[in-house]
């Protein structure tokens, strides 16, 4: 089921208008990372062929989740959360890799425009939140993701062959958050986007591993007396074992 | 080998996990603990949500609590009757105590309170095995004369009576009751099973004979983390019964070599040894609450995915 629906994504992207032969085609390896049960993270292959000069950037972005940012402070000597800013439509992953330092060649206002690179994300606080605290709070969701390797910036990292073709690996760690994922290609030239595509991915957990988290998840009462049954049953087991010896 | 655990959404070695299980099921066989307060600080250090090691901790004890009573029954250690009125209270505990951890998991103070609960309790129960060991350990050289068999005071005026005839016991049913609730709600937080606390209480202020205190404890341990299981699967969704079932799988290999290997040992020797284990794992505890955080900002998800 799973990989019918990353095909008819896959399919739906590749007619969406803009997708066209143009000046840069790209596509993905895979466009379904399933989570199994070895799963220690993967490497999707991105690759593809623009018309000539110009330089590529690749910006990957999860899908949107309610990060809730929290601060420490020291509460009668011992650290304690205090005050806590939540963001509701934060990106759960974000990568942008290119193929060559982007300070050079891809100008601010098109950076900020875009949002590629960790210092250009914006996402807005929930209620009301005084500026300083909520680009403090901002910066150190921003700090947290990237210590969890969820948000990153790899430049020089897409190889470009013979000024026609380019390809990277994306890789995603085994913490990935899971959901439908969006992997953008622009080709820049002269300071200017010439051309633009969006393919998406879908990363989820399948087999063994989708059927517990959705067990717990829609039948948690079932699922927590499925967990006793086995418990109550491993320790019969394990004492009818000892009492042989 | 690794694998990923579906509700702690995290990939881990499977030797690793094993390895645990078989360690501290070593030491509970050697020192007749359940091993939950150590099983579960340990599953924090590596990398498992509190929230998701309490849940998971609390099904692993049910298993473990599972083997141990049969032996104890088997022998007619258990006293039903006592056993009965503490899990009452131990029921009501433990559903206070999931409730409490939603509210306190909501407020992001959950983290805070179970290390809070882990150096308060473990720092008192760890001095105070330490302090009774020492003594015994130079008692024993000595020959000191024996105190008085009861200690009469305000407690054994509390109405209600009841008696506990396995127990050889005449007290109000509050006392085992309010033990109940208090280890209860330590159950559900601290994701353990409580024996800890427990025995202690039923030896020094019940004043339950020593024999039939361990097979009771457990008794009452199984039904109550039956309950935190079931009402943590239910509310929380924090019980990976991967986890578990690869904890419980190293656990019982473990408590196998653990038994015989404590059956060397001496009993007070054992006695202080615990109680240093106990106090490092409060002290570790205790630093990571007062040492200055790496990044002072944390994030969680809100509401899950």
């Amino acid at each position: 089921m799973l990989k019918r629906l990353a095909l008819a994504l896959a399919l739906l992207a590749a007619t969406a208008p803009g997708a066209r032969a143009g000046p840069l085609v790209a596509d993905l390896s895979e466009h379904l990372v399933a989570i199994t049960t070895g799963f220690t993270g993967a490497k999707v292959l991105l690759f593809g062929a623009t018309d000539g000069d110009g330089k590529v950037v690749v910006v990957v972005q999860g899908p949107r989740e309610t990060i809730t940012v929290r601060r420490k402070e020291r509460v009668a000597g011992v650290w304690a959360n205090r005050d806590a800013v939540t963001f509701d439509k934060a990106l759960s992953f974000y990568q942008v890799m290119a193929s060559e330092e982007m300070d050079e060649w891809l100008p601010l206002a098109l950076r900020e425009q875009q949002q590629i690179g960790v210092e250009y994300l914006a996402f807005k606080p929930r209620g009301e939140v005084g500026p300083a605290m909520a680009s403090d709070f901002h910066e150190a969701l921003i700090r947290n993701k990237q210590r969890l390797g969820h948000y990153d910036v790899l430049e020089g990292k897409v190889s470009i062959i013979g000024d026609r073709l380019f390809r990277t690996d994306v890789y995603f760690p085994a913490n990935v958050p899971t959901g439908i994922y969006t992997v953008e290609v622009f080709l820049v030239k002269d300071g200017e986007i010439k051309s633009a595509q969006k393919t998406p991915l879908l990363i989820s957990k399948t087999g063994f591993e989708a059927e517990v988290f959705r067990m717990a998840h829609e039948f948690s009462a079932l699922y927590g007396i499925a967990a006793l049954i086995i418990a109550v049953a491993a320790g019969l087991m394990a004492n009818a074992v000892f009492r042989k010896r | 080998m690794h694998i990923y655990l579906p509700i702690a959404e995290l990939s881990v070695n499977v030797f690793v996990v094993l390895g645990l299980g078989a360690g501290v099921g070593m030491l509970s066989g050697i020192f007749g603990v359940g091993g939950g307060f150590l099983m579960t600080p340990l599953l924090i250090f590596l990398g498992v949500t509190p929230p998701v090691a309490v849940g998971t901790e609390a099904n692993q004890i049910v298993a473990a609590s599972v083997s141990g009573v049969l032996a104890h029954w088997r022998r007619g250690n258990v006293d039903f009757k006592m056993g009965a009125v503490l899990l009452i209270g131990g029921i009501v505990g433990s559903t206070f105590g999931v409730w409490l951890f939603s509210v306190l998991r909501e407020l992001g103070q959950i983290d805070l309170v179970i290390r809070l609960s882990y150096v308060i309790f473990l720092g008192a129960v760890g001095a105070m095995m330490m302090v009774e060991s020492l003594r015994a350990l130079r008692r024993s050289r000595t020959q000191a004369g024996r105190g008085k068999l009861h200690q009469h005071n305000f407690l054994h005026g509390l109405p209600f009576k009841m008696r506990f005839r396995k127990s050889k016991l005449y007290i109000s049913a509050l006392l085992p009751l309010m033990v109940g609730v208090v280890v209860g709600v330590l159950a559900a937080i601290m994701g353990v099973g409580g024996g800890f606390i427990m025995v202690p209480a039923m030896i020094y202020l019940l004043g339950m004979p020593t024999t039939v205190v361990v097979g009771t404890s457990l008794f009452q341990i199984i039904f109550v983390t039956a309950n935190a299981t079931f009402l943590q699967a239910t509310f929380n969704q924090t019980v990976d019964v991967v986890l578990a079932f690869l904890l419980l799988v190293g656990g019982v290999i473990g408590a196998q070599l653990g038994t015989t290997l404590g059956a060397r040992l001496k009993g007070e020797q054992l006695r202080s040894l615990l109680a240093l284990i106990v106090l490092a794992v409060c002290g570790k505890m205790a630093f990571d609450l007062l040492a200055t955080p790496l990044d002072v900002y944390s994030i969680t998800l809100a509401g899950g995915h």
